[in-house]
């Protein structure tokens, strides 16, 4: 079955979305990113979505799943790369991504999860 | 109405349509509202050959008081062309319409000449003017309609105009909203301002409300989605030209900006935005003395 | 004009849907938003007709009225009805129970939106979007 491949850079893991998601697909990718954090300790997961052009409340949840299977296991999570058409849509539904914390791009996202690792204050976008 | 008198429109039309065509063009000519400086005398006396030729096509079948049905289609179809192409080159709507009426002197001559006895040619004249009364309003409505579908599509190119995104600083985008923010404006707020961060890749954007006159709970929670929207994607969201009235007035309609850092003035954004960009202003040489 | 319908008995059945919808929405000259808004409304709903609909199909019908052109979905299942319409339009996200998840906020996101079911009788919502 396919997987969603996940990359290590150092002390993070970098998830790049670029297919449509079933259930199958989504779970395993929880399960693996859990699996991946616990084996290199990672301390932040940066989800790429800019290939998406399509995000329902289903995948806002596998998101929201994943921030939270981190965050148990001491991982922060940003999501990047969203599309301006999804965000709009993600608001005009009311869907809310709370726990995970966004950036433009795969580099603030890194700047990011780096910052809040060395717990200075972060000055980018606020947590959802 | 005597639906036993014969009918000598169609007959009329038929033999006569050269005749007719002549007397029709010196009528329009000589009216003063032809227009020559917006339609050519050759162009006219082909649409009036082209109108003459489908009039006699579709009163071949007789029907010459239901417009609406299928035989007249194509006389319909020429008309709703010459009233679009009268409304954009400029034409009044009684200028357009009056090209259908003025049909009705050569016409009526034609159907004097014609007619032998008095009760037929009075129908036939009651008949031509019902016809060419309708063919006048077709016209007319059509001419409307395509005035209404210009000034449509103007104000749509105003509309999209009105919503300029400008580059303050690197990264820092500002967005002035003028007049009311309703939710079709708000998609196009939210569009526009969202496009132009996901291709400037700004950090900040500015969303100035000093010209939007009231703020009620539609306009808060307009604005309030597009900060979220701009949230979601990344970036962050600044609203400046609050009011202390508008400030009253969202508190008082319990609206929630908590996390949403708003400002009286856009200087007082733009200092924020660059704080947290870790920018500086500072003057290039000391103020001392007599430069 | 045009119509199909699609099956909606398992999740890959889902792909299909946003899939199918996409193309559609593009080739009837749907702004990418547009699109993505109906995209999202039929994921929505095709999901819900799936999970507590066990089923259904989904038809998909081009449209065109005065000159306006437009796309319209009619989701279908014999699952249980919906016993509350009002109630499971209003409970948004923060319910997990019912009908709740994705319902409601499909509907903010289509030009025309209706629902018919009654409690055994399964589910019928058509939404359109026009261009």
């Amino acid at each position: 079955m396919e997987r969603i491949p996940i990359l290590h850079m150092g002390e993070f893991l970098l998830v790049t979305i670029q297919v449509d998601m079933y259930d199958k697909l989504a779970t395993a990718l929880q399960d693996d990113v859990c699996q991946r954090i616990a084996e290199t300790k990672a301390r932040g997961v940066l989800i790429d979505i800019s290939a998406l052009d399509t995000v329902d409340s289903y995948i806002a949840r596998v998101m929201g799943n994943i921030a939270q299977m981190s965050r148990v296991l001491d991982a922060d999570t940003v999501l990047v790369g969203m599309r301006p058409t999804v965000a709009i849509t993600l608001v005009e539904m009311g869907v809310a991504l709370p726990g995970i914390r966004t950036a433009l791009n795969a580099e603030r996202g890194m700047a990011l999860l780096s910052a809040a690792r060395s717990g200075e204050d972060s000055d980018a976008s606020g947590e959802e | 109405m005597a639906t036993e008198v014969k009918t000598k429109i169609p007959e009329v039309l038929e033999k006569q349509e050269a005749g007719i065509l002549t007397d029709w063009m010196k009528e329009q000519v000589a009216a003063t509202t032809v227009r020559p400086d917006l339609l050519k005398e050759g162009d006219l006396r082909e649409q009036s050959g082209r109108f003459l030729q489908l009039l006699r096509v579709s009163a071949r079948a007789n029907d010459l008081m239901h417009i609406q049905g299928p035989n007249w289609a194509p006389l319909r179809e020429m008309l709703d062309d010459l009233s679009r192409s009268r409304a954009i080159q400029g034409f009044t709507s009684s200028e357009t319409a009056t090209f259908v009426l003025s049909f009705k002197q050569p016409l009526f001559t034609r159907l004097r000449q014609s007619h032998d006895d008095l009760d037929g040619l009075a129908e036939d004249l009651w008949r031509a003017t019902a016809l060419l009364d309708k063919l006048g309003l077709y016209t007319t409505e059509a001419f409307i309609k395509s005035r209404e579908d210009i000034i449509g599509r103007q104000a749509k190119e105003m509309f999209e105009l009105s919503t300029p995104v400008v580059e303050l600083w690197q990264g820092i985008l500002g967005l002035p909203i003028i007049g009311t923010l309703d939710s079709k404006r708000t998609q196009l707020v939210m569009e526009t301002l969202l496009e132009r961060i996901a291709q400037t890749q700004a950090q900040f954007a500015i969303i100035d409300i000093t010209g939007v006159p009231t703020v009620d709970t539609q306009t808060a929670q307009n604005l309030l989605k597009t900060v979220n929207a701009t949230r979601l994607m990344g970036a962050e969201c600044i609203i400046s030209g609050v009011r202390p009235q508008i400030a009253q007035t969202m508190v008082h309609l319990g609206v929630n900006l908590a996390g949403v850092i708003t400002k009286s003035t856009l200087a007082g954004a733009l200092a924020v935005a660059f704080k947290q960009r870790a920018l500086a202003v500072k003057p290039i040489s000391p103020p001392s003395g007599n430069g | 004009m045009k119509s199909e319908t699609l099956p909606i008995r398992e999740e890959k059945d889902l792909l299909l849907v946003r899939q199918t919808v996409r193309k559609w929405a593009d080739e009837l000259g749907f702004a990418i938003l547009n699109q993505t808004k109906l995209v999202t409304a039929a994921s929505e709903l095709a999901r819900n007709a799936l999970i507590h609909g066990g089923g259904g199909t989904v038809r998909l019908e081009t449209l065109l009225v005065r000159e306006r052109r437009g796309l319209r979905l009619t989701f279908e299942d014999e699952g249980p009805g919906i016993a509350d319409i009002e109630q499971a339009l209003t409970d948004g996200f923060t319910t997990s129970r019912g009908l709740g998840l994705g319902f409601g906020g499909a509907r903010r996101l289509v030009n025309e939106f209706e629902v018919h079911s009654r409690p055994g009788e399964g589910a019928r919502v058509v939404v359109t979007q026009w261009v």
